[in-house]
């Protein structure tokens, strides 16, 4: 559904994202996961049209998307959410969601409805009235998927929709994120929270220093010695297993 | 809807003012009021709703009458035409603005000193041209028949201004309703999150723009026939720009009733301030501008935002 090949963009001398290529298949509920300042946000950038890159490009159900405009790419029925959430403060929970339900629906009465029904589907359902800018963390997070669930995807791009929230706001969040799938979307999911990514997706890509470093099953991926050298530094994984050696 | 039965009800007390006021003083203060409440809802439209602030109202305002100035003087156009000129250019100059500024990504202060050099540029363009009568300005002749767009009676005026008003005011409640108004108000709040969730900010806003200039321009219209002479520093000079960004600002930004209360507070501060320091030149300029940082510094909501603010602080407990 969504191929990306060799996508690389530079700022400055940083190669944030360095000639990276991945292939998200339909239905599926898959991540990217990767130390803090590999370059995942800026990859979801790329892919949806914020950033234009330097080389390489982006296909989106067989169409070559690459540097088209984000709201054209939202028409096409590709949604990425904000790791910074973006609220539209001052506007109720309701009214934002709407913006996103406008993108299919003219009617502003249809429009408010399905924002009502997204708004119960992950849960905000008893905070359609209040202000966005009024929400906890966990809320406006709910909010960033709700407006983009909204617009009826075929494929979120969810980043880190789970950041800053406590463990027992993460278990109620996950089956939502399930549910979204369920109900025929594909997820692609940027996330640190190790527990969500084992729990939810079924494959994973790992990213360090702007490259693709593995893939594959998130348990495996988990057990890669280049990954934890990636998160812990170099030797960490040597260290590891010598330690579990000796025990 | 309690809100349309609102507006209705206020324009319907409205329409009925010349039956009762029989001073031409008073309700050519009425008047005054209901014109600067238009020049501020179509402000408001691009400014309140759709969060870009412009310095240069005035242009809209200026084209729009000139547009009925010189097809009637010259071409001899009937100035029923003209309005419906006056208001469609004010409406593409808007649109022209907008295409050029917009599309280089121009936000915030830049936008808004563009509006203002824009403004500055038709200003001397039209204290040079023969057709808009240069520097010496020009003169509607006198005939005072409805078909002419001359009224005998104040209160014929009034009704003309009360009407375009009425279709300003319903075209920014309607925008309260509409995709074309959730849209813009999340343009407003938040560009990049607006797009992510399909929205064409440049589409939206150059729509802002064609419906402010639009309602200005037709401002510029009543203006230049209730008068009956326009030059380049009445039509394009910064007292409009500066009168149609105050009212909403006072009132209320993107709110429907702002620019009404706006229009009342500042026409009731600028008569009070008048009978206590007299009608020195310029001095409504100080006043203005001594409310406009007061405005900014104190009531970011405006008057309009005080009976919320306070009425959310007792429910809230103070926040
Ligand atoms: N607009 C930008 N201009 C310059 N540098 C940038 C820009 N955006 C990102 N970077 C840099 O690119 C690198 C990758 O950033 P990015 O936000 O994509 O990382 P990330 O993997 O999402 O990290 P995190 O887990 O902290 O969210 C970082 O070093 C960041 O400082
Ligand atoms: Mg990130």
């Amino acid at each position: 559904m969504l191929e990306i090949s060799n996508l690389s963009i530079a700022f400055g001398g940083l190669k944030a994202v360095d000639a990276v290529s991945m292939s998200v298949p339909e239905g599926g509920l898959v991540s990217l996961i990767g130390p803090n300042g590999a370059g995942k946000t800026t990859c979801f950038a790329l892919i949806t049209g914020f950033h234009k890159p330097d080389a390489g490009n982006v296909k989106f159900c067989g169409e070559d998307i690459t540097a088209v405009k984000p709201f054209k790419i939202a028409e096409k029925g590709m949604v990425r959410t904000f790791q910074i959430v973006q609220p539209f403060a001052g506007q109720s929970v309701l009214e934002n969601i709407a913006v996103g339900a406008h993108l299919h629906l003219r009617d502003r009465q249809d429009a408010l409805d399905k924002a009502s029904s997204v708004a119960h589907e992950v849960g905000l359902g008893d905070r359609l009235e209040q202000d966005a800018a009024d929400l906890t963390v966990a809320g406006r997070k709910r909010l960033e998927v709700a407006r983009a669930l909204a617009t009826d995807p075929k494929l979120l791009l969810l980043d880190e929709v789970m950041a800053g929230l406590n463990p027992s706001e993460i278990n109620e969040v996950i089956p939502v994120i399930n549910a979204i799938r369920d109900g025929g979307v594909t997820i692609l999911l940027i996330e640190h929270v190790m527990q969500a990514v084992m729990q939810l997706s079924e494959h994973t890509w790992v990213l360090n220093q702007g490259r693709l470093i593995a893939d594959g099953p998130p348990r495996e991926v988990a057990q890669n010695p280049v990954v934890i050298e990636a998160y812990l530094g170099k030797g960490m994984a040597e260290r590891l297993e010598k330690e579990k050696r000796n025990a | 809807m309690k809100q349309l039965f609102i507006l209705l009800g206020i324009f319907a007390a409205l329409a009925v003012v010349p039956f009762f006021v029989s001073s031409e003083f008073w309700l050519n203060a009425v008047l005054l009021t209901l014109y600067a409440a238009l020049l501020g809802q179509s402000w408001n439209i691009l400014g309140g709703y759709g969060g870009q602030f412009s310095f240069g109202h005035s242009l809209f305002f200026g084209v729009g009458a000139y547009s009925v100035a010189v097809f009637q003087v010259q071409l001899g156009v009937n100035p029923w035409i003209g309005l419906l000129l006056g208001g469609l250019f004010g409406s593409v100059i808007a649109v022209g603005i907008g295409f050029l500024t917009f599309r280089y990504g121009l936000r915030g202060s830049y936008f808004a000193l563009v509006t203002l050099a824009f403004a500055e540029v038709f200003r001397i363009v039209s204290n040079s041209l023969w057709w808009t009568g240069a520097g010496e300005g020009i003169l509607i002749e006198l005939d005072q028949r409805a078909v002419m767009m001359q009224f005998k009676s104040l209160s014929h005026y009034y009704w003309l201004l009360w009407a375009i008003t009425l279709v300003c005011f319903l075209t920014v409640w309607s925008l309260g309703r509409s995709r074309f108004g959730a849209r813009l108000m999340a343009v407003r709040d938040n560009e990049d999150a607006a797009g992510a969730i399909g929205v064409d900010a440049f589409t939206v806003k150059l729509k802002a723009m064609a419906l402010s200039g639009l309602f200005t321009g037709l401002a510029g219209v009543f203006y230049a026939q209730k008068f009956l002479y326009l030059d380049p520093g009445i039509a394009f000079g910064p007292a409009v720009s500066v009168e149609s960004l105050l009212v909403p600002i006072v009132g209320g930004l993107g709110t429907l009733f702002g620019p009404l209360l706006g229009a009342a507070a500042l026409h009731i501060v600028g008569e009070v301030a008048r009978e206590m320091i007299g009608d020195a030149p310029g001095l409504n300029m100080v006043v203005f501008g001594t409310i406009l940082v007061l405005m900014v510094m104190f009531l970011p909501r405006g008057i309009g935002g005080l009976g919320k603010m306070s009425v959310r602080n007792i429910f809230k407990g103070g926040k």
